[in-house]
Order: structure tokens, then sequence, then C-alpha cells
């Protein structure tokens, strides 16, 4: 399978609510000390729903658009929902398989927006080790 | 250079001390900076001791361990003879680079540095070549002084002479940079240096292995190496100083093995080298090390030079043909070392690399432990392909290919 494909270059090129917002409940940034990709993470909450959310920052095809897909996830979502989210679930929207060093890569945004959201401090999947 | 008569490489010959080069496509492996391919000669240098005489150096009273010690001191000379150390003594195993300038910040840092004092870096230094002298100034209170670097990736000569005062007491300064492969005029820093009474630890890391290195023309302090980047093993490497300097240091680790004499309270030490070589050692390892040192120098040093700077000019001129690349370092080859470092405009590194790999080619992306380097070029990461002397022209068209690709892929759908 093609680590590049089609849908992944999509999200990349075109990321669904890259941006950020004016007046966020929430807003926060993390970045990967591996290789530097940072993303920042607004959200909106209302009613306890995630009403909006953007992202932005700098990384490559995946952090990028493993971000611009979990956006796409959450939207409308409880912030019990969100909580739920697991490693595996980001990896099942990236859809590729990903060696050790690029799954942080794809887990970068979920881990920035765990942090900002519930101040869970760490690599989504390493919450037990 | 040192040898008398020059021949070019036999690279078809070399790649077949390569078994990984064996499939078709072959590799085309361009992480030599980080880490070269293992020589057979060397994995079987290992092998021999492993099935034939393994057993632990020094003390042993029988033949394999009297054996073993035999060659582990044999591969110090081989190292001795590579960089033309005057005794064998002055060559100390250790287990890297990295392990190697932080005995001399250790052991000759605490013993010399005081506050006040200064110690002159280059901005463009590995973490390796850094954070051991941050650490140091640190404990002592002694201040780091950077030596800046033109737009080039040149050092500013002029900014080095003014840097150093009375107050210098050590350059700690790498001979190729990793990032940009320049190649900096070590020897008259040396003796600028020297000028003003301050000592110089080379990190020679990314020039030992490409070309003649002389500790007696250079006049260095210290030098240290790694293994795993001259076709040896990983887990060895090497400190060199001069005599006086390591006579007068204090051990760095405490242990068996550099010990003269042990009371309860208080114990005198060996003399060198094994003072510095506390506990059992990396043996297969530096027996490795020996072998890999003899097989670059009968490869020829000065013609694995040569290759490089032609494989590096070649890519230089034909990664030029790319649009929107960004190609960092000295232009003149003579300047640079088979490194080259880059960016495509609008491509992300990671994706760069991981796009190349698909396609058999492996190069490095990331700040490359150069993250101060990094700011100074206004950048986050850069790829970087560098050469050795299995690598060929093929390699360099594959790398030019797969680039041509990844740019084609990745930027298709842009306005």
């Amino acid at each position: 399978m093609n680590i590049y494909q089609e849908e992944l270059l999509d999200h990349y090129e075109n990321p669904s609510n890259y941006g950020t917002l004016p007046n966020p409940d929430i807003s926060h940034e993390e970045d990967n000390p591996l290789c530097g990709d940072q993303i920042r993470m607004d959200l909106l909450v209302e009613d306890d729903k995630i009403k909006e959310v953007r992202f932005c920052g700098h990384g490559c095809t995946i952090s990028l658009a493993a971000a611009s897909m979990l956006t796409e996830e959450i939207e409308g979502k409880t912030l019990d929902e969100v909580k739920q989210l697991t490693k595996d679930d980001i990896l099942e929207m990236v859809g590729i398989p990903l060696g050790p060093v690029r799954i942080k890569c794809a887990l970068l945004a979920l881990k920035v927006l765990k942090a900002g959201a519930y101040g869970i401090n760490c690599w989504p999947g390493e919450e037990d080790e | 250079m040192h040898t008398s008569e020059f021949r070019p490489l036999d690279v078809e010959r070399i790649r077949k001390d390569f078994p990984i080069f064996a499939t078709e496509p072959p590799l085309a492996f361009l992480d030599n900076a980080a880490s070269t391919q293992t020589a057979r000669p060397v994995v079987d240098a290992m092998d021999a001791y492993y099935d034939t005489y393994r057993s632990n150096i020094h003390r042993g009273i029988y033949r394999i361990s009297e054996q073993a010690t035999e060659e582990y001191e044999r591969a110090r000379e081989r190292v001795a003879r590579l960089i033309n150390a005057p005794r064998t003594r002055q060559v100390i195993f250790t287990r890297n680079t990295t392990e190697s300038i932080n005995l001399v910040a250790y052991s000759w840092g605490n013993q010399n540095i005081r506050e006040g004092d200064e110690i002159v870096l280059t901005v463009m230094e590995h973490h390796s070549n850094l954070v051991p002298w941050q650490l140091l100034a640190q404990r002592t209170g002694a201040t780091l002084r950077f030596l800046e670097i033109t737009d080039e990736g040149l050092l500013d000569f002029t900014q080095f002479r003014d840097l150093l005062t009375e107050k210098t007491k050590l350059v700690a300064m790498g001979h190729v940079s990793n990032v940009l492969g320049t190649i900096n005029p070590i020897q008259s820093v040396i003796e600028a240096a020297h000028a003003v009474g301050a000592k110089v630890v080379v990190d020679a890391a990314q020039s030992v292995p490409h070309f003649h290195v002389d500790v007696q023309q250079l006049d260095c302090d210290f030098l240290a190496f790694s293994g795993h980047k001259m076709c040896g093993p990983t887990g060895i490497g090497v400190l060199y100083g001069k005599l006086e300097l390591l006579e007068e240091m204090p051990p760095f680790l405490g242990g068996g093995s550099m010990i003269r004499a042990v009371e309860r309270d208080v114990s005198t030490y060996a003399d060198l080298p094994a003072k510095f070589e506390a506990g059992t050692p990396s043996i297969a390892e530096a027996i490795g090390l020996g072998h890999a040192a003899d097989y670059i120098t009968h490869a020829n040093l000065a013609a694995i030079h040569v290759h490089e700077q032609e494989l590096l000019k070649y890519a230089h001129h034909r990664l030029k043909e790319i649009e929107g690349i960004t190609i960092y370092g000295p232009s003149a080859p003579h300047q640079k070392a088979g490194v080259i470092s880059f960016n495509i405009a609008g491509i992300h590194p990671h994706d760069i690399a991981g796009m190349l790999d698909m396609h058999g080619v492996a190069i490095r992306a990331g700040h490359h432990c150069a993250q101060p380097l990094m700011k100074r070029l206004d950048v986050i990461a850069t790829a970087r392909a560098s050469f050795y002397l299995y690598n060929t022209v093929e390699d360099v068209d594959r790398l030019y290919e797969g680039l041509c690709r990844t740019q084609k892929l990745m930027t298709r759908r842009r306005r």
C-alpha cells in the first residue's frame, strides 16, 4: 500500500478547519520534539459539545492530514465522546500502515487535543506505560 | 595526503564487501553521515573473536584470553596508525564520539575550567559537541561563546580572532559539519587557539572516516570519532589526546581495569590508556574498529575523498535542476565534504525521506542533532544525503529521480 495515498494528500493540500478561532474556549499547542512538527488547536465549546474547531501549524503530510481528519471527526461531538478517541481510531482514519517514527506524526493532533481539553499530557497509546 | 601513489577506488569491488547492496535494485544508502554500513572483513574479525577466542581481556591466565588481549591492543595500534598518533597509549577506546567528548568535558574540564573562563564553539556544532560544554559551563561558571557562520555556511574567521582572548581556555569544533558538509580550516583554528593558550577539541566524527587526518600535523589537543561512521561497528569510539594532558587528567569513570591498587578509601590509578577504560570494554567492537581502520586505509583515504567529491559535484549538478530546491552549505566543493542538505519548497523533509524510502533510497530528514544551526538557517529541518566509498553515480541518479517523483506527487494539484 502506498503511504501517500490520495485521501491523505487531499487532506494535506486542502485541510479541513485550517486556521484559528478569535475567542476559543480551549486553545492548545504542542510540538513533536523528534521532528519539530507543531500543531495548535482551537475549540469553541457549547453545551459540552464541540461547536467549532480549527487547527494550524506546520508539519509533514501525515501530521497535517491526520489533524485535518481529526477536526472533521470531532466537530459536533460531545467532550465525553471525544475523550474516548484512541490511537487506534486515528490510525484507522489515516488508513495506512505507519512505522514507529511516523506514528507520532499521525498522533500529534490527538495529543494536542487531549492535552488542551483534558490535560492528558502523554502520547495517545502510552497512557498506561 | 599521506599515501604515495594515487589509485582510484574500485567501487564495484568494494560493494562486494557489503552484502546489503546485493539486492536488485540495490539499496541506495545515502545516510552515511548518521552511520555507515559495516564492511564484511570487519564483521568477520568480530565473528572470529566470538567463534574462536571469546574471553575477557587482561589478566586472563589462559591462551584465548591472551589472544583477546593481543587483538584488543592490536586494534589500538591500528587506530593509532590511522590518525598518526605518536604513541599507541594516546588512543582511548570509548563508546562513541559523544562519550569521548564527555570524557574531556568531565575529566579535563572539571580540572581546568574556572568561573569566568570562556569556551569557544560554533553554531554548527552537533549536540554532542555542544551539550557537554553547556553542562561544564553550568558546573563551573564558565561562559560559552559562539562563532557564527556566513550565509554560505563557512566560519567567520575574522570574528573568530575577535572571540579569542586570554579568557579563552578551550575551543571545541567539528572538523566537518554533519549538516552543511563544511570542512572547517581546523589547522588555522588550532594555531590561532594555541596562540592565546587555549586547548582544542576536534570533533572528527565526520572527517576521520572520509579523508586522512593526522593528529601530529594538526597539533590538536584532543580528537574524537566513532567506529560506526567508518565501516565499523556501533558501540566503539575513540578519544585521542596529547600525552601530557591525558597523564595529568583524573579518571572519568571508576571501576575495574582502571586501577593500580585499591584500598578501602583510596585508589591509585592505572597508566594510560587503562586509566580511562574502566570496566570490560567493547572487545569485539574494538577489534572490529581496528579492522575498519585498516579497511579504509587499504581502500585509500585519498581516493575515498576524491570519490566523494565527484559524487558531491554530480549531486549538486543534478539537484540544482529541481525547481524550488535550496541547497545549504558551501558551493565550492573543496570546502565541502560528501554531505548535501537541502529543502524543496512546499514539501516537508520528512515527506521527502518517506517517499524516497518507497523507491529504495535512504536519506535522513530532521534537525540532524544541530538545532542551533537549524535556527541560524531559519529552517525547522532539512533533508540530507551523505556519501561514502560504496556509493555510486546511480545512487545519485535514483535520489534525483525519487525527488522528481516526490515533487510531482506533492505539487500536482496545487494552483
